[in-house]
């Protein structure tokens, strides 16, 4: 690999891993210590390999610079005498030689950040934050942009959070077993998030929109992999970000404008995330639960089938039907009535949509659009001309536009 | 918001349907609880399984039923939001089991915490 690129690949990965496990050492109170160990080792690293070389060992190298970092400054603090030795009670050379970055000693540690990090107590756009950054490695800079922000509200946000850590007095490790399946719930809600905020991420760079999306599958492994936390659910999530994340290559076209389902070449599409997908929705229909993630996994499973049968959309419709029972959300709601109109045809669906009372929502325009345009096409133009109206992002606006104009012309 | 309650009464529990009925009935039953759901005011639904039912009598005494004696029988209920009784009659009135002859649907307000029914 070229040095230049090495860095910052070597930083996502190492950054998350060297601040959990510091963080773990540490306790909750020290979170902007440990980032600020892990963001001085890069630093130094960044400084000092363009001059003398790469490294033999690049991780090895970066996990003793920050041990000794760690060493170094708790052997100046007074935090150290004062607050920590206390609780440690070991003495300085001990706390530095005890950090322990094995791979056993990482994923434990990131997964119990993980857990930390998705408190009930933590608003969720805040979780999502301080999980990009304490677990994906993620820059304010990088950060604020996939959340259309900047840096310092971004940074206000963090800072918010992680005092919020402190004053709950978070404990970093991994909840009883029997509290498990409740306080998972948090953190597949983060993670859910998190991959949405990739895939729907109005941000134009592309790159950081699906990195995002990795990332909160690299976190849903992580959960995989640990025996308590690989259940039906996780499984089932893990399904719905591989259907999903196969048609990342479609969605784009060369200039970034967003490709419509319909309008895009299937051969794109990644086969092997399919049939990962669907291994892992295997893996999830064992025991009985069933999450909104098993249904919204077995919907984008049947999306995986490009061709339109009746057999395809009967079962779209009864998915949503149960998903809606389970969860309300407004965009399941119209996903629901676009599936009802490819069963029962656009008329009953356009009476059930007018009942939906979503006339703020653009997509509820843009579904009434495409419901009326072969039967109304006056009817058709206001809707889509209030979607265009209500919609707020640029590739949003062109899809609609052309929409318009290429509505039949009466 | 309010909550009602509305119940299936089906004035024969003991025809028996076919299972490729009883899946079209099912699916009629979802999409009509679908539709519920999709304007975010279905709270809770259940089905009531006829086979296997007791009833339980004044004296004690357990009978198979509600068979027999009596001629209607619950077949499930599902609890709505409405803003008034009217919308949640207007929900009863697409339930599919009122396409069956002497089936019928009521329409009942929940009553909460410590209010007085009435």
């Amino acid at each position: 690999m070229q040095q230049p690129a090495l860095i910052p690949h070597l930083f996502r990965t190492e950054f998350s891993k060297i601040t959990a496990v510091l963080c773990k050492h540490f306790g909750i109170d020290h979170i902007e210590l440990a980032e600020d160990i892990a963001s001085e080792t890069f630093l130094l690293a960044m400084e000092t390999w363009p001059y003398k070389g790469v490294p033999e060992n690049p991780v090895a190298w970066l996990y003793v610079v920050a041990k000794n970092k760690a060493k170094n400054y708790f052997a100046r603090a007074h935090l150290f005498r004062e607050k920590i030795a206390p609780v440690l009670k070991h003495d300085t050379a001990q706390v530095a030689a005890d950090i322990d970055l094995s791979e056993k000693n990482i994923s434990d540690s990131q997964l119990q950040m993980l857990f930390a990090i998705c408190h009930p107590a933590i608003a969720g756009e805040a979780q999502i934050g301080l999980a990009l950054r304490i677990l994906c490695g993620f820059g304010i800079d990088e950060i604020a942009n996939a959340f259309l922000s900047n840096k310092e509200t971004i940074n206000k946000r963090l800072f918010r959070a992680r005092e919020k850590l402190r004053t709950e007095k978070v404990i970093i490790e991994m909840p009883d077993t029997a509290e498990i399946p409740q306080r998972l719930h948090a953190v597949l809600t983060t993670l859910y998030l998190l991959y949405n905020e990739g895939y729907y991420s109005e941000s134009q760079d592309a790159v950081i929109r699906e990195e995002l999306c990795l990332e909160a599958m690299r976190l849903t492994k992580l959960l995989l992999d640990n025996s308590l936390t690989n259940l039906p659910q996780v499984n089932a999530l893990m399904a719905l970000m591989c259907f999903h994340a196969s048609r990342l290559p479609a969605r784009k076209d060369a200039n970034g404008a967003l490709v419509l389902y319909e309008d895009q070449d299937e051969k794109l599409w990644n086969r092997t995330l399919i049939s990962e997908g669907a291994w892992y929705l295997h893996v999830a229909a064992q025991g009985n639960t069933l999450s909104r993630y098993h249904l919204e996994a077995t919907i984008a499973w049947w999306h995986t089938i490009k061709e339109d049968t009746p057999e395809k959309w009967d079962n779209i419709l009864q998915l949503y039907n149960r998903l809606l029972q389970l969860q309300y959300s407004p965009v399941a709601a119209l996903n629901r009535t676009y599936a009802l109109s490819k069963v029962k045809g656009n008329a009953i669906a356009i009476t059930e949509a007018e009942k939906l009372g979503l006339t703020g929502n653009p997509y509820y325009h843009a579904l009434l659009g495409e419901l009326y345009r072969d039967i109304d096409t006056r009817q058709a133009l206001q809707h889509l001309q209030a979607a265009l109206h209500l919609s707020k992002t640029q590739p949003e606006k062109q899809t609609l536009q052309q929409k318009i104009d290429h509505l039949p012309m009466t | 918001m309010k909550e009602f309650m509305l119940i299936f009464r089906h004035e024969d529990g003991k025809k028996i349907a076919s299972p490729e009925q009883m899946q079209i009935w099912m699916k009629q039953t979802m999409d009509w609880i679908g539709g519920i759901a999709a304007r975010n005011k279905f709270v809770v639904g259940n089905g009531l399984d006829f086979d296997g039912a007791r009833i339980v009598h004044h004296d004690k005494m357990v009978t198979n039923g509600p068979f027999g004696e009596i001629k209607e029988t619950l077949g499930g209920y599902i609890i709505v939001k409405a803003d008034s009784i009217d919308e949640a009659v207007s929900f009863a009135q697409g339930c599919p089991i009122l396409a069956g002859e002497g089936n019928t649907v009521e329409v009942r307000r929940l009553v909460h915490g410590d209010e007085i029914p009435g």
